[in-house]
C-alpha cells in the first residue's frame, strides 16, 4: 500500500505567502473575493505545471500501479464466478483506472505546508492578508488539482480506456455528477488535511498524526480495493470517516456503479463532510490564531 | 597499511552504520512513532490480501494461506532493502545538499558511502509484520519440512533482499540522469514490490515474462513459495526455477551496476 | 622545483560544458608549503577547477596532477593525502555532537582510535573548539562550523588543504582566528594551502601567492603587490595636518587625488614600485605638523576589476 505514497509528487501545496502575496493589502485596488480565489487557482495552476517530466514519471508509476491492480481485481472477480460488491469485470476496470485518474487530483497523502509555516511562525503572515488563509490555501489546491486532472488524470483513463474493457460512466447525468463529485472529493481531502496540519499550532511533533491519517484514509478510500469489498464491519468504520467521500464515491459514480437517486445520496455524503471539514478548519484555524496571539508570534 | 583485514575494511561503515542508527534513536517518542507507522502499513499492506480472501478462496491458483507465504517473503524482502539501502532513490537530495561531492573526498568508494549514510532502523515494524504473517504461513501450511526446504526459504529471503538492494541501487544510478525522476523508478522499485506480493498467475502472460525476466521480482516470493508449498506450478514455474533466486540476484545487480556505472560517469563529466 | 615534487600541477587544463568553457587552459603548479589564493568572480571557474583536482569532474582536455596523482583515477589515495573544506556544505554529522564526526571520520580515513583522539585532541585545542564537542553541529554557529570544518579536513594530516570560501558570512574575529590558526598550520606542518575566497583580507593574511581567474582563464599568477602593480593601482596616503595647509602635490613619487576640509586632510596616491610610506610621510611631516594618518590599500576588487579588464583586451 505504501508503494503508492512515494508515487505522488513531492510537490508542496504552493507557497501560501507568494501567492497571497500576489493580493494587494492597500484598498485602493481591492478585488473581489472570486477574482481573486480565481487568480490563486489559476496561479497554482501554473506552477504546477512547470513540472512536466514529474508528471511524466507519476504517467509511468500510475500505469504499472494500475496494470497490477487491473490483474489482482480481474483475476479476483474470475475466480469468484459472479461480481462482487456491485463489481462486475468492466465496473472493475473502471475503478481501477479511475482510481489512478484522480490519485494525484485528490491530495490523499497530505501536504506539510501549512505546518511548516506554523511551525515556523510564517502563518502569521497569512493571518494579515485580506483573504482569509484556508480559502487561500484551498484555492491554490485547486490549481493544483486541475494541472493533475489534466496532466496525469487524462492519460491514465485514455490508458484504461483503450487497453481494457473498461465501463464507461452511463450517462450524461453520471458525467456532470462525476464532475461534481471530482471537486467536492478534492475538498474534502484537503480540508482533512488542513486540519491535521493546523494541529501544530498546539503539538510539537505531528508525525504520527499525520502517519496515522495516511494509512487508515489509505485504506478506507477505496484506493486498492472498492470499500464494497470490505467485510462489514471495516465497511462500517469506512462510512463513518470521510475517507471514501475522497476517492470511492467520486469512483463509484463514474465507474457507473452508482446510479439514479443513489448518485444523489453520494454526493449528499461529500457535501456533509467537505461542510464539516472546512467549518472545523475555520474553527481550528481561529483557535490557532488566538493561540498565536496570545503567545506573541 | 599493507595487510588490512577484511573487519578493518569494513570499520568505517560499520562505524558509519552505528552513528545513523544512534542519530534515530536519540528521539525516542519520534523514533517509535515511526516504528508504529511502519508496523500500520505493514498491517494495511496485509489488509489488502485478507480483504480480497475475505470474498474469494483462491486467487490466482493460491488459497489464503499461500498468499500469505508469498506476501510474507515479498514483505520480508523488501523491508530489509528498504532499511539499508532504500534512500537511494532519494539521491537528487544529496547532490542538491553537496553530499556526493563530499563523499567523493573521502577515501572510499562512493557507493558504499552513500549506502551507509542512512539506516531506516524503523522499517524494522513493517519487517516484524512480514516475519509474523510469515510464521503464520509457514505453520499452517502443509509444508514437506526437509532440510532442503528450510535452505529454500533463507535463499529466498536473502536473494529477494538482494534483489530488491539492487532495484534501489539502479534507481539511484538512473537519479543521475533524471530530474524529478525519483517517481519514475518508484514504477519499479515500489511498483515491483507490489507484483512481488501477487500470485504471478494474475498476471497476463507479457506481464508475467516483465516480472520474471526483466524486473525479476517473480523471483522474490511467488516462485519459491510455489516450490516451497509443492504446488503445481504452471509453464512458466517450474520448481527447480525456485533455486534460481541468487542468479536473478545476479542479473538485477548486472544491471544495478550498469546503472550506477553510467549515472556517475554521467555526474563526473566523463565519457562525454 | 621538479614536476615531481609539485602538490598541483595543471597543464592546458580544460573543462567544458555543453557549450561553454568553464576552465580554458589552465596551468600552473603549486610547490609544496606554498599558500596559493584563488581568486575570481563567481562562475569564473574555480570550484570545477577545484572538483578537478579533487577527482570529482573529469577534465574534457589537459593534464592534471595532485600530489603527483592522477585525481580521477586515483580518487581515493587523492583523497587520503587532500583535505577539502567546502564553505557552503558541511562534510559533518549535523544530527550528532561534535566529537562523533571526528571520531567517524577517523574510522573514514583508517586511523585507529588513538591517533584519531590524539589528532582531535590537539586541533580541537588549536582552534578553541573543548566547550564544542558535546554540541551537535547543527547548533553550533557559523564561525564554530567552520573552525570544526577546517579541524575535520585537517584530522588525517593531509599534505594539501584546499578552502573553498571558507570566511563567508564569518564575523571579524572569527576571520581572524581562522586566519592565525591556518599561518600556525602551514608554519609548524609544511601543508599546503590552496585558498578561493572573495575577501581580501585572507588573502593578504594567508598567501604569498595568488592565481586571478577570469571566465575559466588564468589571468594572473604572482605576489599581492605584483597584482596591485601589475594593473597600475596605487596605494593611498591619507593625511591628517594640524592646519590647514596648502596642496600638497609636490611630494616626490605621490600624487594629490584629493583635498579636504580646507587641506586639513590630503590624499596621497603613490606608486609602491617608486617610493614608501615611509618616505612620502617624512617628505610631508618635514614641512607640516601631521596628526593623523591612513592608509588605504588598493580596493582588491577594484584591482581584480581591472585585471579582467586588462585580460579582456589581451
Amino acid at each position: 500500500m505504501v508503494h503508492d505514497v512515494r508515487h505522488v509528487p513531492n510537490v508542496p501545496l504552493l507557497p501560501g505567502a507568494v501567492l497571497l502575496g500576489s493580493v494587494p493589502l492597500c484598498a485602493r485596488a481591492r478585488p473581489t473575493v472570486v477574482k481573486t480565489f480565481w487568480l490563486l487557482v489559476r496561479a497554482g495552476f501554473r506552477r504546477h505545471s512547470t513540472y512536466r517530466l514529474a508528471l511524466l514519471a507519476g504517467m509511468t508509476t500510475n500505469s504499472v500501479f494500475g496494470f497490477i491492480r487491473a490483474s489482482i481485481l480481474l483475476a479476483a472477480l474470475a475466480s469468484a464466478g459472479t461480481s462482487i460488491g456491485g463489481y462486475d469485470a468492466p465496473t472493475a476496470i473502471a475503478f481501477v483506472w479511475w482510481g489512478q485518474a484522480l490519485l494525484g487530483t485528490v491530495n490523499l497523502w497530505g501536504f506539510a505546508e501549512v505546518k511548516d509555516r506554523v511551525r515556523t511562525g510564517d502563518i502569521a503572515v497569512d493571518f494579515l492578508r485580506p483573504i482569509d488563509p484556508q480559502l487561500a490555501y484551498l484555492a491554490g489546491d485547486l490549481g493544483r488539482a486541475g494541472i493533475n486532472l489534466i496532466g496525469r488524470g487524462l492519460p491514465a483513463i485514455l490508458l484504461g480506456a483503450l487497453l481494457f474493457d473498461m465501463a464507461p460512466p452511463p450517462s450524461a447525468v453520471s458525467w456532470a455528477a462525476g464532475a461534481v463529485s471530482v471537486l467536492l472529493a478534492v475538498v474534502v481531502a484537503f480540508a482533512g488535511n488542513f486540519v491535521i496540519n493546523l494541529l501544530a499550532f498546539w503539538l510539537v511533533e505531528i508525525r504520527g498524526i499525520t502517519l496515522l491519517w495516511m494509512i487508515t484514509g489509505g485504506l478506507l478510500c477505496g484506493l486498492y480495493l472498492p470499500v464494497p469489498w470490505f467485510p462489514d464491519w471495516l465497511r462500517t468504520v469506512a462510512h463513518w470517516s470521510p475517507f471514501p467521500s475522497m476517492l470511492q464515491n467520486p469512483i463509484d459514480i463514474l465507474a457507473g456503479r452508482v446510479v439514479g437517486t443513489d448518485i444523489a445520496s453520494a454526493v449528499a455524503v461529500q457535501v456533509f463532510w467537505a461542510l464539516a471539514l472546512l467549518g472545523l478548519g475555520q474553527l481550528v484555524l481561529r483557535a490557532g490564531r488566538r493561540r498565536l496571539e496570545v503567545q506573541g508570534g | 597499511m599493507a595487510d588490512v583485514t577484511l573487519t578493518e575494511r569494513l570499520r568505517p561503515y560499520r562505524v558509519l552504520l552505528a552513528s545513523r542508527a544512534r542519530a534515530q534513536m536519540q528521539y525516542r517518542t519520534s523514533f517509535v512513532t515511526d516504528i508504529l507507522g511502519t508496523v500500520g502499513v505493514g498491517l494495511a499492506e496485509f489488509a489488502e490480501v485478507w480483504i480480497i480472501f475475505h470474498n474469494v478462496d483462491i486467487l490466482g491458483g493460491l488459497d489464503f494461506t499461500s498468499a500469505m507465504l508469498v506476501f510474507a517473503l515479498s514483505n520480508l524482502a523488501f523491508s530489509l532493502a528498504d532499511m539499508f539501502v532504500g534512500h537511494l532513490d532519494q539521491l537528487p537530495r544529496y547532490i542538491r545538499a553537496g553530499q556526493v561531492d563530499a563523499f567523493y573526498v573521502r577515501p572510499l568508494p562512493l557507493l558504499a558511502q552513500l549506502m551507509t549514510s542512512d539506516l531506516s532502523l524503523r522499517r524494522i515494524g513493517r519487517l516484524s509484520v512480514a516475519l509474523v504473517v510469515l510464521t503464520v504461513a509457514l505453520t499452517r501450511a502443509d509444508i514437506d519440512w526437509s532440510p532442503a526446504t528450510v535452505a529454500l526459504i533463507v535463499l529466498t529471503v536473502v536473494s529477494g533482499t538482494a534483489i530488491f538492494s539492487a532495484l534501489f541501487t539502479a534507481a539511484g544510478g538512473l537519479q543521475f540522469f533524471l530530474v524529478d525522476g525519483a517517481e519514475f523508478t518508484n514504477a519499479f522499485t515500489y511498483g515491483g514490490s507490489y507484483a512481488a506480493q501477487q500470485s504471478q498467475q494474475v498476471f497476463p502472460d507479457p506481464l508475467r515474462i516483465f516480472w520474471t525476466f526483466v524486473v525479476p521480482t517473480a523471483f522474490v516470493a511467488y516462485i519459491p513459495a510455489v516450490a516451497i508449498l509443492d504446488l503445481p506450478g504452471d509453464h512458466l514455474t517450474p520448481h527447480w526455477l525456485a533455486w534460481c533466486t541468487p542468479l536473478a540476484a545476479l542479473l538485477a545487480w548486472g544491471i544495478a551496476g550498469l546503472c550506477w556505472r553510467l549515472g556517475t560517469r554521467h555526474y563526473q563529466g566523463a565519457g562525454g | 622545483m621538479s614536476i615531481d615534487s609539485a602538490i598541483i600541477e595543471t597543464r592546458d587544463l580544460v573543462r567544458e560544458f555543453k557549450k561553454t568553457r568553464a576552465v580554458d587552459r589552465m596551468t600552473f603548479s603549486v610547490a609544496p608549503g606554498e599558500a596559493v589564493g584563488y581568486i575570481g568572480a563567481n562562475g569564473a571557474g574555480k570550484s570545477t577547477t577545484i572538483k578537478m583536482l579533487t577527482g570529482i569532474l573529469k577534465p574534457t582536455a589537459g593534464h592534471v596532477r595532485t600530489c603527483g596523482l592522477d585525481p580521477m583515477r586515483q580518487r581515493v589515495e587523492v583523497a587520503r593525502r587532500v583535505g577539502v573544506v567546502f564553505g557552503q556544505r558541511s562534510q559533518l554529522w549535523w544530527d550528532l555532537p561534535l566529537r562523533d564526526s571526528f571520531a567517524i571520520l577517523g574510522a573514514i580515513h583508517r586511523l585507529d582510535d588513538q591517533a584519531t583522539r590524539a589528532r582531535t585532541d590537539l586541533l580541537v585545542e588549536q582552534l578553541e573548539m573543548g566547550p564544542q564537542l558535546g554540541t551537535p553541529v547543527r547548533s553550533l554557529s557559523l564561525g564554530q562550523r567552520m573552525r570544526a570544518e577546517i579541524a575535520a579536513a585537517l584530522l588525517h594530516s593531509p599534505e594539501l588543504l584546499i578552502l573553498d570560501e571558507p570566511t563567508i558570512g564569518l564575523d571579524v574575529l572569527s576571520k581572524q582566528r581562522l586566519r592565525e590558526f591556518l599561518v600556525a598550520e602551514r608554519r609548524e606542518r609544511g601543508t599546503t594551502l590552496l585558498l578561493t575566497t572573495h575577501d581580501m583580507g585572507d588573502i593578504e593574511r594567508l598567501c604569498d601567492r595568488v592565481l586571478v581567474v577570469d571566465h575559466g582563464r588564468l589571468a594572473f599568477d604572482g605576489t599581492l603587490t605584483g597584482l596591485a602593480g601589475t594593473v597600475g593601482a596605487q596605494r593611498v596616503l591619507v593625511i591628517d595636518l594640524a592646519a590647514p595647509t596648502a596642496d600638497l602635490d609636490d611630494v616626490p613619487g605621490a600624487t594629490l587625488v584629493e583635498s579636504e576640509s580646507d587641506g586639513l586632510r590630503q590624499r596621497l596616491a603613490f606608486d609602491a614600485e617608486s617610493t614608501t610610506v615611509a618616505a612620502v610621510l617624512a617628505h610631508v611631516s618635514s614641512r607640516h605638523e601631521v596628526r593623523d594618518l591612513t592608509i588605504e590599500e588598493p580596493d582588491i576588487e577594484d584591482v581584480v576589476r581591472l585585471i579582467y579588464a586588462a585580460s579582456s583586451r589581451t
